[in-house]
């Protein structure tokens, strides 16, 4: 009998273990059919809540972006997304997701810290233009943070708050629900564009993604 | 003896490290469900477990890089199970299987220090848990090979 003995508590802790995982991951029976509405986490994480909008939050169309402030190819897009979003004006709708890539781009997490502590103020997106507009000034700099303040204090942000905000917990969660729809949608690379959740994969350069744009108001009879 | 060495006595340094590897167990399933919901963690010693695992490092393709660690938590649980109870030919799959987790864990940390610049909890725990078991599987076979001579 002792000769079975470990197999025995193997599988036993083996049937523990799936028993917890099982408990875990099952949908809790007291959400009822509100569960039904709310998105499969694997495919469809929902990312930060609200999120960050710009041009028409009611739009048929909405372009969706992962991006790290201190990716290059992001800041060689930001112009080109500026022109598409006053193309498109009340037809479009942007929003922003965080995709920090943190190796290679040793500033890009602080950087969208400071973008969301921003945000916490209501300033996103004058920060985020902020971060794209001196990309260069600032992704080769030792000592990030000054610089940051300095960014805070020219768009008229309360710059004790965005001190505090900048390593808050408000702002973590934030960057990390926009980390999670990220891999539940597979982004790995920055920029990402979708259009009404479609992955811009081959047409995310700007003519392409005017394409996707044209398509999708086409198919919304707009 | 070749498949088990002496049915009859338990080893403890590898009944421990099987009780140790319990604890790396639950705090790799408890990483894994926490990702597989998208759910946030909760940090209540360091800060930086939303910045450590939501980084690139955090997953292979798309499968969480704690799943990987139950798995190995778990071979760990089973192969010291197996040790202790007298089969000897999981002895050198556990140390070699320790051994690459003790560099992955190195690894990770390197990475927390100096590449995302935070750290997590729950990976710190799971760090520790490694070290111990190393040591543990090291206690083990020193024993083992005394005993021999």
């Amino acid at each position: 009998m002792k000769r079975f003995l470990p197999i025995v508590i193997i599988v036993a802790v083996l049937v523990a273990a799936l028993i917890v995982v099982w408990l875990a991951l099952r949908p809790s029976s007291n959400s009822g059919s509100a569960n039904k509405a709310s998105p499969t986490p694997l495919t469809d994480a929902p990312g930060a809540e609200p999120p960050h909008i710009r041009g028409n939050a009611n739009a048929s169309v909405t372009l969706e972006e992962f991006a790290d402030f201190q990716c290059g190819a992001c800041g060689s897009y930001y112009p080109e997304l500026k022109k598409i979003e006053s193309e498109y004006g009340d037809r479009l709708r942007v929003v922003f997701r965080e995709r920090p890539l943190i190796p290679p781009h040793e500033h890009a997490l602080i950087a969208a810290q400071a973008a969301e502590a921003a945000g916490l103020q209501g300033k996103f997106w004058e920060m985020h233009d902020k971060l794209y507009e001196n990309q260069a000034a600032w992704s080769e700099a030792k000592d990030i943070v000054p610089i940051f303040v300095d960014y805070a204090k020219q768009i008229g942000l309360d710059t004790d708050r965005f001190m505090r905000d900048l390593n808050g917990e408000g702002v973590a969660q934030r960057i990390f629900q926009d980390g999670k729809r990220a891999h539940s949608l597979g982004v790995n690379s920055t920029p990402t564009f979708f259009v009404n959740g479609k992955e811009a994969k081959d047409d995310w350069k700007p003519e392409g993604l005017r394409k996707m744009i044209n398509e999708a108001l086409s198919a919304a009879g707009k | 003896m070749s498949s088990t060495d002496s049915p009859n006595r338990i080893s403890w340094p590898y009944l421990i490290a099987a009780l140790v590897s319990l604890i790396g167990l639950g705090d790799a399933i408890y990483l894994s469900v926490q990702d597989l919901t998208g759910q946030t963690l909760r940090c209540t010693i360091v800060s930086g477990c939303n910045e450590v695992l939501s980084s690139p490092y955090a997953h292979i393709g798309a499968f969480p890089l704690a799943a990987l660690g139950a798995i190995a938590y778990f071979t760990v649980f089973s192969l010291s199970i197996l040790a202790a109870f007298g089969y000897g030919f999981t002895k050198p799959l556990l140390a070699m299987l320790i051994a690459a987790m003790f560099l992955t864990t190195l690894w990770l940390l390197y990475l927390q220090a100096f590449v995302i610049h935070h750290f997590c909890q729950y990976c710190l725990l799971s760090a520790a848990v490694t070290t111990i078991l190393t040591v543990l599987v090291l206690i083990a076979s020193r024993v083992g090979r005394s005993r021999v001579i």
